[in-house]
């Protein structure tokens, strides 16, 4: 890989960590709250140092109370801070859900508009890494359902950067999904580093055969497939989605509209999943443009094995996206 | 700074006027959804909420149309909000268990038990950090100490020595669950004293006992920076909500809480003390009444949000699901 001068090479953990950091930095108000956030470092290490630099108070240890603190934070943001919490994994979430659905996602309806919650909760997703059914869940589109949260899947290095800045700035709950085999991914960060939008889907790869959506973890085996098409005659373009709630139809739909065929790839598990939304979406808006039924590649229905194999087997992959593609252009019955 | 007895009496009356009318116009079919009435336990809001400046902020639970009064927010409002109104002090959005009111800084209005205190302690983490001396104070029912959010809340609001005033309005029944079927250790206080929060409980049925609790306990967090946790012992005289046909209280336990009605043993006490005589007591309630039809009338006069409204204040920037 060529280096340009204007570009900083760095892993998507360090990505995170240096948006942290910045962000910080710019505004006292931000901090970071979270079990081992401080002192170890973060479960994933992306906080690793920050204590150090920014002290107890704004790299805040907390006990093992995810309602606990995430309702804190929500308090927090109430009372004018900007906390970022970090949630260790996908997981643990679902002991602060009361908190998530029925205090940050409500508030500012059923206040009548009076109390919006700037808060930003990081939380690693993901399976892949063998560690079994309860540690390996995609519930993104768990939290994509629910109105008042804005949910965000950074899939690069610059998006791991830049998506913080822009999430402390919303002035109503972001969540973060980080996708725990991106971490140690490397990638270019442009500089100087800046924030980027939490709005739109982008295009990480042009094509004409068909579109390929995509977002977080399984960004990189969607463009992995595209090659594999190219040298197959199949032109693909893959759509990084980058923000799942609220969901930008437009670039989708134009992209469909032009390809023609289109394949969903997500994580989650195939029934009333991320990939089910997109998929109706799709025949929604697109179906008189639409040359084959809409694919989909998600996780099999059953929780995420332990076993190398059988984990391998539930997760979307490099040769089921290529066989989706395939039969959606045709070349596969 | 402390009300005296009259102006303590004039606030519970209103609540108790207040909540008597939603009762009637929620048999008439004014009134819609959930409605808990805080009818029995009126001393315990307006003793505390009288002993916090307008500075401090309030986190309350579905059951909590007299903190909202007794903080000071227009019972038209109040009354709109019933209603549905877009003159409800949530615009109509939120009903009776989510009375919010930014400029008290009253925040709620939550109708998941203990969901509130996280929040409570939140707010005074953001206190703490920029160096505001406020306090917090955090309503919620002995149900909740069940569970696991109290004990979230309070061992982080202890181990951070946040400014929180846990106020535990202890009407010895949750819907239909009596305390000593759902916790193991029935005194309260002791049970939060084991987080190291100073803990104590009080009459709750004596406005003027639970004000002096709530000094000496509002000037300790304020003193302390730390939290406290006060036990207010009441009981609630009608059924836990509008749908709860009661019937897991004996006639004569409702009966006996009824001798020491709040009220009762507040107007007693100014005719004995010689502060009022009945024909003043009359005056304040003919007065309260008088708020009471007018909030109804404005709220009956209120305004339906427009239907084509219907996302409005989902998020701040418009709609896009
Ligand atoms: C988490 C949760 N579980 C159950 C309920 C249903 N519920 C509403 S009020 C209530 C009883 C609560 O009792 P307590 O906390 O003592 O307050 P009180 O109603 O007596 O004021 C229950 C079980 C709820 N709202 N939230």
């Amino acid at each position: 890989m060529t280096v340009m001068p204007d570009v900083q090479v760095l892993s998507f953990r360090d990505a995170v960590r240096e948006g942290i950091r910045d962000a910080m930095r710019r505004d006292e108000r931000v901090f970071l709250m979270g079990e081992d956030v401080g002192r170890y470092g973060g479960g994933f290490g992306v906080s690793l140092g920050l204590l150090e630099e920014f002290g107890e108070e704004r790299v805040r240890d907390t006990p093992l109370s995810e309602s606990g603190f995430v309702g804190a934070g929500i308090g927090a943001a109430l009372g004018g801070m900007r906390p970022i919490v970090e949630i260790m994994t996908v997981n643990f979430s679902l002991l602060a859900l009361d908190q998530i659905l029925n205090t940050a996602a409500t508030l500012r309806h059923m206040s009548g508009g009076q109390f919006n919650v700037p808060l930003v909760i990081r939380m690693t997703t993901g399976a892949g890494r063998q560690l079994a059914a309860q540690h390996s869940h995609s519930l993104e589109g768990f939290y994509a359902h629910i109105p008042g949260l804005r949910v965000v899947s950074p899939a690069t290095v610059e998006d791991g950067f830049g998506m913080l800045a822009t999430a402390l700035e919303d002035p109503d709950p972001v969540v973060i999904f980080e996708h725990g085999s991106l971490y140690n991914e490397k990638g270019e960060l442009p500089q100087p580093a800046a924030p980027v939008d939490i709005d739109f889907a982008r295009v990480r790869r042009g094509g004409d055969d068909l579109t390929l959506i995509t977002h977080g973890g399984s960004l990189r085996l969607c463009l992995t497939a595209a090659d594999q098409l190219a040298a197959d005659g199949i032109s693909a373009e893959v759509i990084d989605l980058r923000t799942l709630r609220p969901l930008d139809d437009q670039t989708v739909m134009a992209s469909v509209a032009r390809t023609h065929r289109a394949v969903v790839v997500d994580e989650g598990w195939r029934s009333v999943g991320m990939s089910a939304e997109v998929a109706a979406r799709v025949a929604e808006e697109c179906f008189y443009d639409l040359d084959a039924p809409v694919g989909r590649v998600a996780s099999v229905e059953v929780p995420i094995p332990y076993p190398r194999h059988l984990e391998q087997a539930a997760l979307p992959s490099v040769e089921r996206v290529v066989a989706a593609a395939e039969r959606a252009v045709g070349r596969r019955g | 700074m402390m009300a005296d007895l009259p102006s303590l009496y004039r606030q519970m009356l209103r609540i108790r006027r207040f909540e008597e009318r939603c009762a009637e116009l929620y048999s008439g079919e004014r009134i819609r959804g959930f409605v808990h009435l805080y009818i029995g336990e009126e001393a315990v809001a307006v003793g505390v909420i009288d002993r916090l400046t307008p500075d401090d902020a309030i986190v309350a639970t579905y059951r909590e149309h007299g903190h909202a009064l007794a903080r000071g927010i227009a019972m038209d409002a109040v009354m709109s909000e019933m209603y549905g109104r877009t003159q409800g002090v949530s615009h109509g959005r939120g009903g009776s268990m989510h009375l919010f009111h930014a400029p008290s800084r009253f925040y709620g209005g939550n109708a998941i038990v203990a969901g509130g205190l996280p929040l409570a302690v939140g707010l005074a983490l953001a206190d703490r950090m920029q160096d505001r001396e406020r306090v917090t104070a955090c309503f919620f029912g002995e149900g909740a100490m069940a569970e696991g959010e109290f004990h979230e809340s309070i061992n982080l609001a202890a181990l951070w020595r946040l400014p929180v005033l846990f106020v535990c309005e202890n009407n010895l029944y949750a819907m239909g669950t009596a305390l000593a079927r759902s916790e193991s250790e029935t005194n309260l206080a002791v049970k939060a004293a084991a987080y190291e929060v100073p803990s104590w409980s009080c009459d709750g049925m004596d406005v003027e006992a639970m004000s002096h609790a709530a000094e000496r306990a509002v000037a300790l967090v304020r003193d302390s920076g730390g939290p406290v946790f006060l036990e207010a012992r009441t009981f609630r005289f009608r059924a836990h909500s509008m749908y709860d046909p009661d019937r897991y209280r004996e006639r004569e336990e409702i009966e006996r809480w009824r001798e020491r009605d709040p009220i009762t043993i507040a107007s007693t006490r100014l005719i004995e003390r010689g502060l009022m005589d009945q024909e003043a007591l009359d005056a304040i309630d003919a007065d309260v009444t008088s708020e009471v039809d007018a909030a109804v009338a404005a709220a009956e006069a209120g305004t339906d949000e427009d239907v084509a409204d219907l996302e409005r204040h989902v998020t701040s920037g418009g709609v896009r699901p």
